[in-house]
């Protein structure tokens, strides 16, 4: 029986035992005081049905992981397998095939041996089939049953039910936390054999970088620098400030207008419009960076007698990233605005302020804090994008203040390590890691400030 | 009519949207006299308190017909500086709403706004005279430096008060200052009522009639959005014309 079949029955079952259990526990006297039934019936039929259900399909999961281990196992028991080539890909394959054969997939094959298997593998499927679908369904039955003989009318099903509910949903939350600390720490895991190659000091502090390592003694520019303060400050110049003086403002002011002075009709098209922007793929803005902020950039250095002007530029990232960037301070920022009270702006009104008094000096005052989250969350965001800069930034590692120069960012640099066919194990690879570490802690840190600051200011008018 | 009332509103209309909240409401506020309006919630006291220094305007739906003059003047002619007319009608809210900067701050803000003093020696002394007159000088003047919104609610709406008065109003209009107080706070409110009408046109919407008694020397009472009866408070609570009006102070409904 395959394992499908023996799903869809153990489904049914558990249907069919929630429906009776159901129909048992309806028929309840209903009391009054305490001798009222504890649960409804339908808690009754859950609490059954589940028990079914969750029992039967635990082990059923385990063993599609096990069976096979022992079905292969069982055939190499065998006769017909004493003669198989002892190791290595040749042995692998003529299994592999006489498997196929029993399961009916491939008629036939390249190796006499495997049609001989074949009959010995067709057993143990059966064999193993028949003991996982027996221990299914009498785990099936046996749960059932247990859940059954309890359905009474004083059983407190509905606490049970909503205890596994409740375990469900931290199991749902755990799944999410677990899989961020497998991250962190895959990347300490990585970071650290890169800093037994490399000393966390000349990578944190130095301003040499160059990752491409010597393959062959005699190759020409292949230092092996790993100082990555340049890259630091591209992704700073680029995220934190370029960015930030282009979104700040932009994004603030539509803030403004929208909460403040947009008529509702005008409020209802423009914020959809500028939510759009959020939803264009980084990668379209990447093109519109590189294809025709930067050209433009360049062509405008020239013309004011910047000489050294280059096509990529840290001005062109920076400036579309901030762009990127603005529905979301305006929308933070719209946010915390909405949120000062009404009984503010018109306690400044009734003093005579004109509109334009109370935004500057009590409603932006009020919401800094909030405002100040939400750039933080920007710039978290704008430091950890990567596909406007890879595209527009440029790869030349240069500590400079020139806008119009190339720079490049960690985010960059950690693309250009990982792709192309370098072995593993090398300083170049393992860099990245490193390189995402700190990109890792320094946006955590963002956002937990971030977040800290906008939850003190959200209790302050609670 | 005579012509020294203060504020004069003349079949005042209020809507908003197509519901009518306000039905041809006449009313004379004068100088140095306390006017209570009182009634039923919903009925529509403070929304007629709102039009007289053009609050409703932040309402866009709102709609106003009749005419308010203040010293004759009418206060919704298309000439009307919206901001000269609220410096001269002040407000006090209900809930206490002191901005979140200084106890300082707070007061000098309308001050900075209108322009009233020049330099610092000048607006400390304006603080110093308005937090005086809302008898609150002497529990603030070591900490003006402190948060407005670190003071007790009784404190906040004195600061409220101060706030209105460091810009000179003429009128000044409160909706229920004290509904969000306790009595001690209350009695210090309604006491500095007291000292301020000798300066100022008070209008006070309350829910509590014994406060009209005590605060006002004329009383409104609105019932659904019409004026029911307008007079002397000592009449209207001893001796009302309306059934209404007779029925809302024995506490029969309301």
């Amino acid at each position: 029986m395959s394992l499908l079949a023996i799903l869809f029955l153990v489904l049914g079952l558990g249907l069919i035992s929630w429906i009776s259990a159901r129909m048992r526990a309806s028929r309840f006297v209903r009391g009054v005081g305490s001798d009222r039934p504890h649960s409804l019936p339908s808690y009754h039929g859950w609490y059954v049905g589940l028990w079914v259900t969750i029992p039967a399909l635990l082990f059923l999961a385990v063993w599609a992981s096990v069976s096979p281990g022992l079905i292969s196992q069982a055939v190499l028991a065998t006769p017909g397998a004493a003669n198989l080539p002892a190791f290595g890909m040749e042995r692998a394959a003529v299994l592999s095939e006489a498997r196929a054969i029993a399961t009916g997939a491939v008629h036939g094959g390249f190796h006499a041996q495997a049609a001989s298997l074949a009959p010995a593998y067709r057993t143990a499927i059966m064999h193993y089939g028949l003991i996982g679908a027996a221990v299914t369904l009498i785990l099936a039955f046996a749960g059932g049953a247990f859940a059954f003989t309890k359905v009474r009318s004083d059983f407190r099903a509905r606490t049970r039910v909503e205890r596994l509910v409740m375990g469900a949903l931290l199991i749902a939350s755990l799944i999410a936390i677990l899989t961020t600390i497998g991250i962190f720490g895959s990347l300490v895991f990585e970071s650290w054999r890169f800093f037994n190659m490399v000393s966390p000091l000349e990578f944190l502090f130095g301003t040499q970088w160059s990752p491409q390592t010597a393959i062959r003694a005699d190759q020409v520019g292949s230092s092996g620098a790993f100082g990555a303060v340049a890259l630091f400050w591209g992704t700073i110049f680029i995220g934190a400030i370029i960015a930030m003086i282009v979104a700040i403002p932009l994004g603030l002011m539509s803030a403004v207008y929208l909460t403040q002075y947009a008529k509702p009709s005008t409020r209802r098209w423009v914020k959809p419009i500028l939510e759009i922007l959020a939803g264009v793929p980084t990668v379209v803005y990447g093109y519109f960076a590189a294809l025709t902020v930067a050209p433009a950039l360049r062509d405008f250095a020239v013309m004011i007698g910047i000489s050294n002007a280059s096509s990529e530029s840290a001005l062109a990232a920076g400036i579309v990233m901030g762009v990127m960037i603005i529905p979301f301070v305006s929308s933070m920022a719209d946010d915390s605005i909405a949120a000062v009270p009404q009984s503010m702006r018109d306690g400044s009104l009734a003093m005579g302020a004109t509109p334009s008094e109370t935004i500057r000096k009590v409603l932006l005052p009020a919401a800094l804090p909030g405002v100040v989250g939400g750039v933080l969350l920007a710039v978290s965001r704008a430091i950890g994008e990567t596909m406007i800069v890879v595209m527009a930034a440029g790869l030349a590692a240069n500590l400079t203040l020139n806008p119009f120069a190339s720079v490049t960012t960690v985010t960059t640099q950690i693309v250009q390590l990982l792709t192309g066919d370098q072995e593993f194990e090398s300083a170049k690879t393992l860099a990245a890691f490193a390189l995402g570490l700190v990109l890792f802690i320094v946006t955590l840190l963002l956002n937990i400030v971030a977040l800290r600051v906008v939850k003190k200011y959200r209790e302050a008018y609670d | 009519m005579t012509t020294n009332h203060k504020m004069i509103a003349r079949d005042v209309s209020v809507f908003y949207g197509d519901k009518k909240a306000i039905d041809s409401v006449s009313i004379d506020v004068d100088m140095e006299n306390v006017t209570a309006f009182i009634g039923p919630s919903g009925c529509g006291k403070s929304t007629f308190l709102r039009t007289l220094n053009r609050m409703n305007d932040t309402i866009s739906i709102a709609r106003v017909e009749g005419t308010i003059e203040l010293d004759g003047e009418d206060i919704y002619a298309s000439g009307m500086d919206v901001v000269q007319l609220r410096a001269r009608v002040g407000m006090v809210f209900q809930k206490p709403n002191p901005f979140p900067k200084s106890i300082y701050e707070n007061v000098a803000y309308g001050p900075r706004i209108h322009g009233l003093a020049a330099g610092k020696p000048e607006m400390d002394q304006v603080v110093e005279k308005s937090l005086r007159r809302a008898g609150l000088w002497d529990e603030v003047k070591d900490r003006l430096q402190d948060s407005g919104t670190a003071l007790s609610g009784g404190q906040q709406q004195r600061l409220c008060i101060a706030r209105a008065i460091a810009v000179d109003p003429e009128v000044i209009l409160m909706d229920e200052p004290c509904s969000a107080l306790d009595p001690i706070a209350t009695a210090k409110i309604e006491e500095l009522i007291h000292e301020l009408r000798g300066r100022y046109a008070i209008v006070i919407v309350t829910h509590n009639m014994q406060q009209a008694a005590r605060v006002s020397q004329r009383t409104a009472f609105f019932h659904l959005g019409t004026l029911v009866e307008y007079g002397e408070t000592s009449e209207i609570f001893t001796n009302p014309r309306q059934e209404k009006t007779k029925d809302y102070i024995t506490g029969r409904y309301g």
